[in-house]
């Protein structure tokens, strides 16, 4: 008997969590905040599903219900891919060591 | 167009590269090669996607201008937010991800066709569990992170509000939550589906009312933890193994931050989550306290303490955050180093109203990270200190947490601050920190209180120097 994709796709999605467990703990507290950021900007990686969507249509109903629901939600997680990706460059710009010749 | 199985390979790619971007978080050295893996990621992810779907019909032309919008958006308010403000961002950027992943999961219910999900009414059940799941997950985080947005944005108030029958109210929704899911599979009626994200949006704004503004810290790495989950779920939808890995990454990140914060109060996460906090201790405190003498003094008075310390240890809160006055305190500081004072800064975990809001604030203000220092860093140090000053903090260091088994916040790690020769507290008034309760510190023989606004007092005291 076959095993279902399906039980492949949760061992990524297992083993993943351990990932984020032990990469996140090693996270410095200081960076805790850019850390949010940039957490924030990857799970809008759900624009591929958005994209696929917005694209679903055919060429004579580029926009039909669910079509529209994928544009709007293209918008939406560029907003926050953009937003956050730059918005933690800004933040890790500013931390800087102690200079020596200062 | 590449086939189904090179663009899984890529996916994968890019979920890797989006663990780089959180591993690079270890240090602020590597963390900006950290940010470039995640836009890198992102980049492979989204290229993939068009590939994969080839045909590059005028519908291309509308997601290009789809993701132009979002884009200048999104940088526009990147590049104006100002740094105190981060919370409330960030809340907002949460929503922004549960609400695109609604979207998703109702685009993918009208239209199962496009994402290989069967047909209209007829979507295969694993699918339809998981969409269900992606939906409720990212209804629940789009509300909760509204709700925590208007609290920090001050446009609702930060108290909490409770009414009587609210937590068995949420039970109930929540079960019917389940109940509704469950007869969303079994009947593939779209009506339980809208019905399901109805009271998911319901269930995400009651969670949120009843928790304090102070709570902020654990609520926002809790809707980051969901705002995961909500990605994974879709990710499980669209049988995608980026979506799926980050999810799972974002899910554990922010689950971790909210165990953080909640230690750093001592406090369980289902006290948190059950709300009230703040106020019902309220009443109990306001009792003898405005008889008590207290020393204040002027800005003088605290310049001639600092000139005459050699070492000073700074304690940053949330009224810091407020007053904007991290610019002002790093010229004070610059004035202490160059009369050869040393100065450190003690970082509580909750300080501020996100994890690690107070290190940003200071690194703005260009205040090197390797002079800022976590509670276990530096809590031995106040002994040797002379002084300690106190910024708009409160609770932290409220030694009531050591030796009163009574107080609201007995047990929770605090700053101790009592142990310094002499203790500078910059607040404006004398009134409790957010869990209502009387810092004992106020009145204490080496206490200086310093009543003003923390910029103005900052400034005036530099001026003294």
């Amino acid at each position: 008997m076959e095993i279902d994709p399906f039980i492949f796709r949760l061992s990524i999605f297992i083993l993943s969590i351990f990932i984020g467990y032990f990469v996140v703990w090693s996270v410095t507290p200081s960076l805790h905040t850019p850390l949010m950021s940039v957490t924030n900007a990857i799970s809008s990686v759900i624009i591929v599903g958005a994209i696929i969507a917005g694209l679903a249509g055919n060429s004579q109903t580029i926009f039909n219900i669910s079509s529209i629901f994928g544009f709007l939600a293209i918008s939406l997680a560029a907003i926050n891919i953009f937003g956050g990706f730059l918005v933690t460059q800004r933040m890790l710009a500013m931390y800087k060591k102690k200079k020596k010749n200062k | 167009m590449i086939s189904a199985n090179l663009a899984a390979v890529f996916y994968l790619i890019s979920g890797v590269l989006f663990i780089l971007a959180l591993r690079g978080l270890s240090s602020p050295e590597t963390s900006r090669q950290g940010n470039f893996f995640g836009i890198l990621g992102m980049v492979i992810a989204i290229t993939v996607t068009f590939l994969s779907i080839g045909s590059f019909s005028s519908g291309f032309f509308y997601v290009l201008i789809f993701l132009l919008i979002g884009g200048l958006i999104g940088a526009f308010i990147a590049y104006k937010i100002p740094m105190t403000a981060m919370p409330e961002l960030v809340a907002g950027f949460h929503s922004l991800v549960g609400l695109a992943a609604v979207f998703v999961a109702i685009a993918a219910f009208l239209n199962p066709e496009a994402f290989n999900l069967g047909s209209l009414g007829d979507i295969k059940l694993g699918s339809l569990i998981e969409m269900s799941i992606g939906a409720a997950v990212g209804a629940i985080t789009f509300s909760g992170s509204v709700i925590a947005f208007l609290k920090l944005q001050g446009i609702m108030s930060g108290s909490p509000i409770t009414f009587k029958g609210q937590h068995p109210l949420n039970a109930l929704i929540l079960i019917s939550i389940v109940v509704v899911t469950y007869l969303l599979c079994s009947t593939q009626s779209s009506n339980f589906f809208w019905i399901l994200l109805a009271i998911s949006f319901l269930i995400g704004f009651l969670l949120i009312i009843p928790i304090g503004g102070a709570d902020m810290p654990v609520v926002i790495s809790m809707l980051n933890s969901y705002s995961g989950w909500a990605a994974a779920g879709i990710g499980f939808t669209l049988e995608n193994t980026a979506l799926i890995i980050t999810g799972a990454l974002v899910g554990s990140s922010g689950a971790i931050l909210s165990y953080i914060m909640c230690k750093g109060m001592n406090r369980s996460f289902f006290n948190v989550i059950l709300g009230g906090f703040g106020a019902t201790e309220q009443s109990s405190s306001t009792g003898s306290k405005e008889q008590k003498p207290v020393k204040s003094g002027n800005a003088e008075d605290a310049a001639f303490l600092m000139k005459n310390a050699s070492s000073v240890i700074i304690v940053p809160g949330y009224g810091m955050a407020v007053a904007q006055a991290q610019h002002a305190l790093r010229e004070m500081v610059d004035t202490l180093k160059k009369n050869d004072i040393k100065v450190s800064y003690a970082i509580h975990p909750v300080a501020g109203r996100m994890p690690g809001h107070m290190n940003v604030l200071l690194a703005e203000a260009n205040v090197a990270y390797d002079e800022v220092f976590e509670l276990e860093e530096i809590n031995n140090d106040f002994a040797n200190a002379d002084v300690a000053f106190v910024i708009g903090a409160n609770d932290v260091t409220n030694p009531a947490a050591k030796n009163d088994p009574q107080s609201p916040i007995y047990g929770m790690p605090v700053l101790d601050v009592e142990k310094c020769k002499s203790v500078l507290f910059v607040k404006r008034s004398l009134s409790p920190g957010y869990a209502g309760i009387d810092n004992s510190l106020f009145y204490k023989e080496n206490t200086l209180m310093l009543f003003a606004d923390a910029k103005k007092m900052t400034e005036e005291i530099t001026k003294n120097l």
